[in-house]
């Protein structure tokens, strides 16, 4: 009786939520915060141009951005400081502002100057800052960055990469993972002692936003299918409203098949026959979980590349957001993901040019020439495949000055 | 602790370990290792030196990438690019200029406004004399070729680069900053009019997204380059609303950027204050006219307009010039012009193409010309003719 009762509330605040639907997909906000500006004849431009917001919000002045780079713990520095010299190499048209945050400098200042800097210049790459788990006290500083730059869509491309031994050779998937709400809202209490009530928030708001950014981003990626994930057989009102959002949005896009999977056989399904999977729309933890399944498909932590995009911030990192502590400095870390993360980056900001050749070289790197670190197989240290990667871009970039030392050449003994 | 660093840095030696980007990670490793040590290093972006030191090759862009307009301009404009030419031909500097001729004073031979728009759209970067406006007003577009140029373009920051020349004394020595100046709207919007006989209107439009705009841009500006205070100048103890305004956006997008310190200084204030004690300065930002007369003001400081360089920046496009726009034509084909201002120009534009080896090739060359203090034009207090100082930049190149 009650839950039915329950059901009918969920199901008028899901109505009153429809009700706004067409109000949400069209209003822009005027005060400029917040603004769902979801115009339908409007491309989701993060592609090769941006939203107004967007544009207004990243830092490029006479072509040149200013990307925030926060170097994260464990890999991330070194990694970070691999980004800049085959940035540099490929001649980047970007500066960084380098930020050191990681888990040791964890006081508030530290992170109001972090969210500074990522809201001066709009865009940022990050390695992944630790979170200590085992004290209840220690927010997480990426959550923290997600929620307060409003990054509501995680983006993961999952893309198998020829020549890395792993099972699955035909994996082509993009995870897209509502980033801000959900389990991840940390709205955990303890009612009476031995009881803990760990809350999870679902908004119809927030799901159709997801919704609809999943499947613009399907139109203009030319993707055939969106699968939303979901719990609902068990959490019935929770999954329920995010199914029904992602219902209600696929209407409005006949071109696009859509289906839905519960989360346990989506997770079975993925390692056993990965290739039918084409865009994923998934709520936060679920997201996570396959996330971290299909990047473990592809090649592992090392080779995928993540991003997180809001209204107006982009924050690129590697696809399964961990620090790779136990690797620090040695000199084997698989700097692929953050790497790939930094062409999506570079193609975010309108340099798709750049972010060709960078891509280009390190998959060449890695499937024609060979040179992988060991946790793909190889045996190359990270060192030897950065100058692999810098030596395949080389003759992409110097073509020019070559040519032109060549007729200063000719000029001089003429 | 030398012995046992070397050891940590073992698997990086192989590698360059002198480049600037690695700086991060041992900083990294160094802050672990000996907290006790205060750490100094600067970050790449930050510091012109550490920069230039470390920069040990030619770095391109992608093949394609260097075609630059080339707007020669009035006066001595031609001949100074000619140098420029010659210059970079020496140095071997991959660039190739698109030259496009364009002249409010001698309209036949010159070039369509929207070719030479077209081609700054097209190469995204370039170097651009000075294009003299008569100042008399026969009729017709009360905008000059100029600012029809920087407003199709919306170049809306000009920087001008303000810095002694180690060689070449000057009242002040050892200047160093920089004037940043929104140069769209203001009074050079162009709106004028008669009202009733014998009254003019001239309107100065103030607008909150452009003031907005060029504040960010002076704090962007003065984050990457490391500098720590921003000075907004203006005059809203007269001006209380349109001035006003500047002040309170640059007040706001101070509060972005709690490393910088900001300050306010009126105008009049201000160009006493340069001209008495001009070393309190670091980057300094205004409204157009105000820019338009301390630029001319601080180029004086360190030696005139034949030595400051300057730079027009819009979101896509960057355009290199003089610091203080003057075409100087008396002195057309007397060859006496300071080709200064104009090759430390060219080198911001090289810095900006990523062609950091080649720009500080022909900065320090040029430098040491003027250091050398046998070849200076005569705005320099020199004998030496145009040509001169250029085939000398030429023969010293290294």
């Amino acid at each position: 009786m009650s839950a039915t009762f329950r059901y009918r509330l969920g199901h008028k605040y899901f109505l009153k939520a429809k009700s706004l639907l067409p109000q949400l997909l069209t209003t822009e906000d005027s005060a400029g915060s917040v603004s769902m500006c979801y115009e339908s004849k409007r491309q989701y431009v993060w592609a090769p141009h941006l939203y107004q917001a967007q544009e207004e919000a990243v830092a490029k002045y006479g072509g040149r951005h200013t990307v925030t780079l926060m170097t994260g713990d464990g890999v991330g520095p070194e990694l970070l400081s691999h980004v800049q010299e085959i940035f540099r190499y490929a001649g980047a048209p970007i500066d960084f502002e380098i930020v050191e945050i990681n888990a040791s400098t964890n006081t508030p200042k530290d992170m109001e100057n972090a969210l500074l800097s990522v809201k001066r210049n709009g865009v940022a790459l990050k390695g992944n800052i630790e979170t200590k788990f085992d004290d209840p006290s220690f927010k997480s500083m990426n959550l923290a960055l997600r929620t307060k730059l409003d990054l509501f869509a995680s983006i993961v491309k999952c893309k198998s990469i020829p020549g890395i031994p792993v099972r699955h050779q035909d994996v082509d998937c993009v995870l897209i993972r509502e980033n801000t709400e959900g389990e991840y809202r940390q709205l955990e209490h303890e009612n009476v002692p031995g009881v803990v009530e760990s809350l999870k928030i679902i908004t119809a708001a927030k799901s159709l936003k997801i919704a609809k950014f999943a499947f613009d981003y399907a139109v203009q990626h030319e993707r055939k299918k969106v699968t939303a994930i979901h719990k609902a057989n068990i959490m019935k009102l929770g999954d329920g409203l995010f199914l029904q959002c992602c219902k209600e949005v696929s209407k409005e896009y006949p071109n696009i098949d859509f289906n839905d999977l519960i989360i346990d056989n989506a997770s079975m399904q993925m390692v056993s026959r990965p290739s039918q999977f084409d865009v994923l729309l998934m709520p936060n933890l679920y997201g996570n979980i396959l996330g971290n399944i299909a990047c473990g498909l592809i090649g592992g932590a090392g080779v995928a590349a993540g991003m997180n995009i809001g209204d107006k911030y982009a924050v690129f990192e590697s696809g399964t957001r961990n620090s790779g502590r136990s690797l620090k400095n040695k000199n084997i870390a698989n700097p692929t993901g953050i790497l790939l993360a930094s062409c999506d980056m570079l193609t975010y900001l309108g340099h798709s040019d750049h972010a060709k050749i960078i891509r280009e070289s390190v998959l060449t790197v890695i499937s024609d020439k060979q040179i992988r670190t060991p946790d793909i197989g190889g045996t190359s240290t990270t060192m030897d495949f950065i100058k692999a990667i810098i030596d395949d871009i080389r003759p992409k970039t110097l073509a020019w000055v070559k040519y032109c030392r060549l007729i200063m050449l000719n000029n001089c003994s003429g | 602790m030398t012995y046992s660093m070397t050891m940590k840095m073992k698997p990086f030696l192989p590698f360059v370990i002198s480049r600037a980007t690695n700086i991060t990670l041992m900083r990294n490793i160094m802050f672990k290792n000996w907290p006790h040590i205060p750490i100094v290093f600067r970050t790449l972006h930050q510091s012109d030196v550490l920069q230039n030191a470390t920069i040990a090759e030619p770095i391109s862009r992608p093949a394609g990438k260097h075609t630059v307009t080339l707007v020669p301009g009035d006066g001595v404009g031609p001949e100074l690019m000619g140098g420029v030419r010659e210059v970079f031909k020496a140095a071997g500097v991959p660039v190739e200029f698109e030259e496009v001729f364009i002249s409010e004073i001698s309209p036949n031979i010159s070039a369509s406004l929207n070719t030479v728009l077209d081609s700054f759209r097209r190469n995204k970067v370039g170097l651009k004399g000075i294009i003299k406006t008569p100042t008399t007003f026969k009729g017709g577009a009360l905008q000059t070729l100029n600012m029809r140029i920087r407003r199709e373009l919306d170049l809306f920051a000009n920087v001008v680069l303000v810095r002694s020349i180690p060689g070449f004394q000057t009242r002040h020595n050892n200047l160093d900053f920089i004037i940043i100046r929104e140069q769209t709207e203001g009074e050079y919007s162009a709106l004028e009019h008669e009202s009733v006989k014998g009254v003019i209107e001239s309107l100065k439009i103030v607008t909150r997204k452009n003031s907005m705009r060029i504040a960010k841009f002076a704090f962007d500006y003065a984050m990457r380059h490391g500098r720590n205070k921003v000075t907004a100048v203006h005059k809203a103890n007269i001006m209380k609303l349109g001035d006003g305004l500047f002040i309170q956006c640059c007040e706001e997008v101070a509060k972005m950027y709690p490393k910088i310190k900001f300050e306010t200084m009126i105008i009049d204030n201000c160009c006493m204050q340069m001209v008495s004690n001009p070393y309190q300065f670091d980057v300094m930002v205004m409204p157009n006219l105000y820019g338009d007369i301390v630029d001319n003001l601080a180029a004086g400081l360190v030696g005139g307009a034949g030595v400051v360089p300057g730079e027009c920046y819009s979101t896509s496009v960057a355009v290199f010039e003089q610091g203080a726009r003057h075409s100087y034509a008396e002195a057309v084909g007397k060859n006496i012009a300071n080709p200064t201002a104009t090759l430390l120009a060219s080198c911001n534009m090289l810095k900006h193409l990523h062609l950091e080896y080649h720009s500080k090739l022909i900065e320090d060359t040029v430098l040491k010309v003027i250091k050398g203090g046998k070849i200076t034009t005569q705005d320099m207090g020199g004998y030496s003719s145009t040509t001169d100082f250029i085939n000398a930049v030429v023969h010293s190149l290294p």
